[in-house]
């Protein structure tokens, strides 16, 4: 099987570029991207000038199994990625039960085989996500785990975090923590000031996400372990995030695209689709955040794809659910940062793509030949107003309902087959 | 008639104007409930529910009052023994009363923004009696209405507001209105019950008694809240009595005419002192009540009437069924 894409505007983000041109796909990989003619037999897609780039690497979204299958299944979260451009979701252990045998998660590899992009799994680090005992890493990763994580459930005892960094060191295994206090942040609905306190719901002071991150870090340089902060979103927490970098620690940080584009206002009048976890920050975080993915030192942008159902979100706004589907608003969604001039198309598909899959040690996220022909081709200028109802996902959680987005994925392949394309187009 | 809303959700929306609007109209109410026959027919066949989701003796009674001398129907449901308790959603529960078509529904609830949600699921008009930590516009009308009967004015002045501002809707809604309506507001307590936020919106905030009730013509006392406070806020009571509780030496800092108010109900030697409370020259926490009714009348006789319009709007346009 042979595509050839011409016409193109091919975003790479290993070498930073973005060129018109042409790209050859053979056997499910990218086979040449400078030729000039179609090789005979090869089905010709023109690309009419839009954008083709690696598909993204998704870390840490939630699909529903097991346990809350009703939220949304491996088929559906394959759907909504596929409709995405993400090619590779890296689902999270936060299930019910959470992912920490090798037994639940060849199960979930089983199930994995109905989505239609690529799917990874991570593990609990610690048994039941309690912090109180390390999981089978070794098996875990056996079975084919790709990262370990207790997700948004932090480990308050420190010792059995050493023992399970350390283990995870030996065996080369990649940590993903939540930075956050647990203790200052317990409760918070939203993020202290003015806005919280207007509202009058618990708010947490941002300060707790550089504590959580303070401690991971010490662990970290402790251990040596391979560490990834899922979400970093205020401005408190970037320095000590320099500061590890600059020491060599094998640090990275991510964080989820709601962040960078809304803020603690957006809330507006109790409305509970913008409840996140982390709660959404004030303005100038979030302008701290962007400033970091351009610079670098953000890795990566991940859409934290949280599946909700509406009775769990039409509640009063302390007790309703937190999270928001994100997987198919992620990318028109980041596109917000290169329309307002924040970013170059082939800086966001370093953090959406490549940085992401080399986190992960994938051969995914680069547009050079030999690399799995996972692709998305988008034009990031057609403008679409979201309803919420018409998302692939299960559950319609999203803060963008009824906002103007500007860039819509046309088609998205995996190794080279084409996993959704727009009616549209 | 200046007095626009639909629902009454908290001061945070209403304009100047509209408050003085209900503020006039509970005059009124004020002299109707000092007559012998106390009973008009503003409301007469409309139906009044109150749905009191947290437990309130003086408010619930307030309302209920407000609403037999305007005429209405009124019933009052006790949510904490309902079918709450079998596990159903704020939201049915609403459903299930917007059903039995009150007109007006007056709502208190644990948690913020929880009457704002169930106003969204129902066609009657909705009085927020409390939410949480977020609101309480009749306490604060009352409260005004209290303030201009005895300065004379609601403008210009210097209001400190003490104790426990962090876990009250009524000192939210008190510093909206005060600081709508042109006045100077300060804040008074322990930094952890004070968030600092609040001194970012235009409030002077101070920790210490002497110097934030200096020149105070209003001098309002919030409850300690014991109720909402998960861990602690303040070292002991006796310490929080000492520094920040309210008695004869630290009331000597106020103007000498400031007048004392309390929301109630009082934690007597928490956080005012017993004879300061009774001291009927300085204290119009007796009034306050008064005035609770005349207002919640008000609010009710102004929310009903555009009910009125609406509907006959509605009529006329042929969508009201």
């Amino acid at each position: 099987m042979t595509l050839f894409f011409e016409n193109a505007r091919l975003i790479d983000p290993a070498t930073g570029t973005e060129t018109p041109g042409n790209l050859l796909v053979r056997d499910g990989l990218i086979a040449a991207t400078g030729i000039t003619e179609a090789p005979e037999g090869a089905e010709v897609i023109d690309c009419a000038g839009r954008c083709l780039a690696p598909g993204i690497v998704d870390i840490g979204v939630k699909i529903g199994e097991p346990g809350e299958r009703h939220k949304e299944s491996f088929r559906s979260a394959g759907r909504a990625a596929a409709a995405g451009g993400v090619t590779t979701v890296v689902a999270r252990p936060d299930t019910l039960p959470a992912i920490d045998t090798p037994e639940l998660l060849e199960f979930t590899t089983k199930r994995a085989a109905e989505a239609a992009v690529r799917i990874l799994h991570m593990a609990a680090l610690t048994k039941g996500r309690q912090g109180r005992e390390m999981t089978e890493i070794g098996f875990l990763q056996d079975a084919g785990a790709v990262a370990f994580t207790d997700a948004d459930a932090v480990a308050t005892d420190a010792r059995v975090l050493s023992r399970a960094y350390t283990y995870a060191r030996a065996r080369g295994a990649l940590v993903i923590g939540h930075p956050q206090d647990p203790g200052l942040s317990h409760g918070a609905a939203v993020t202290a000031g003015k806005f919280a306190a207007l509202r009058g719901l618990p708010g947490v002071s941002p300060m707790a996400e550089r504590m959580g991150l303070e401690r991971d870090l010490a662990l970290v340089e402790m251990t040596g372990v391979r560490y990834h902060a899922d979400q970093i979103t205020s401005a408190a927490s970037l320095p000590a995030l320099e500061r590890a970098k600059a020491a060599g620690l094998k640090v990275t940080a991510g964080v989820s695209v709601h962040h960078l584009t809304l803020n603690e206002i957006d809330v507006g009048e109790y409305r509970t689709f913008f409840k996140l976890t982390p709660p959404l920050r004030a303005e100038s975080d979030r302008m701290a955040a962007v400033q970091a993915v351009a610079d670098g030192l953000i890795d990566v942008i991940c859409s934290m794809h949280t599946p909700a159902d509406e009775e769990s979100k039409r509640l009063p706004y302390e007790q309703a659910a937190a999270g928001a589907v994100g997987l198919e608003t992620l990318l028109p969604a980041a596109l917000r940062l290169v329309h307002a001039g924040a970013l170059s198309l082939a800086q966001l598909f370093r953090a959406l793509s490549l940085n992401p899959a080399r986190l992960l040690g994938l051969p995914q996220g680069r547009l050079e030949e030999g690399a799995p022909a996972d692709l998305v081709l988008f034009d990031p200028d057609a403008p679409f107003v979201l309803d919420r109802f018409a998302l692939q996902s299960k559950s319609k959680n999203t803060p963008f309902d009824g906002a103007r987005m500007q860039g819509k994925v046309l088609a998205t392949f995996v190794a080279g087959v084409q996993v959704y394309t727009s009616n549209n187009q | 008639m200046a007095f626009r809303a639909r629902h009454l959700l908290g001061i945070e929306h209403l304009a100047p104007d509209e408050i003085v609007t209900v503020l006039d109209l509970a005059e009124r109410y004020v002299a109707l409930n000092r007559r012998t026959v106390k009973r008009t027919e503003a409301l007469a066949g409309l139906t009044q529910i109150n749905m009191f989701f947290e437990n309130s003796t003086r408010t619930q009674s307030s309302f209920e009052l407000a609403g037999k001398r305007l005429g209405a129907d009124v019933m009052n449901m006790s949510m904490q023994t309902s079918s709450v308790k079998k596990g159903e959603t704020l939201i049915d529960t609403a459903l299930t009363l917007n059903a039995m078509h009150p007109d007006l529904l007056v709502v208190r609830h644990a948690s913020s923004g929880a009457v704002d949600l169930l106003a969204q699921k129902v066609n009657c008009a909705v009085i927020n009696a409390g939410d949480g930590k977020h609101e309480h516009p009749t306490q604060a009308l009352l409260d005004a209405l209290t303030i201009r009967r005895s300065k004379g004015r609601i403008t210009g002045l210097t209001v400190a507001i003490c104790g426990d501002v962090a876990h009250s809707r009524v000192a939210r809604s008190n510093m909206l209105l005060l600081g709508k309506m042109g006045n100077r507001v300060r804040l008074i307590g322990p930094p952890t019950l004070v968030p600092s936020a609040f001194g970012d919106m235009g409030a002077e905030i101070h920790d210490d008694m002497a110097s934030g009730l200096k020149g105070a013509d209003v001098v309002m006392m919030l409850r300690l809240q014991k109720e909402r406070m998960d861990g602690g806020f303040i070292p002991s009571e006796r310490e929080y009595f000492h520094r920040y509780g309210l008695d004869a030496d630290k009331l000597s800092h106020a103007e000498p005419d400031a007048i004392v108010m309390h929301p109630g109900p009082m934690n007597r030697g928490v956080e005012i002192d017993g004879t300061i409370a009774d001291d009927i020259t300085r204290s119009v926490i007796q009034e306050q009540v008064e005035m609770g009714v005349a207002v919640r009348m008000a609010v009710m006789d102004l929310l009903a009437q555009n009910l009125r319009a609406e509907r006959g709007r509605a009529a006329v346009d042929g969508t009201y069924a």
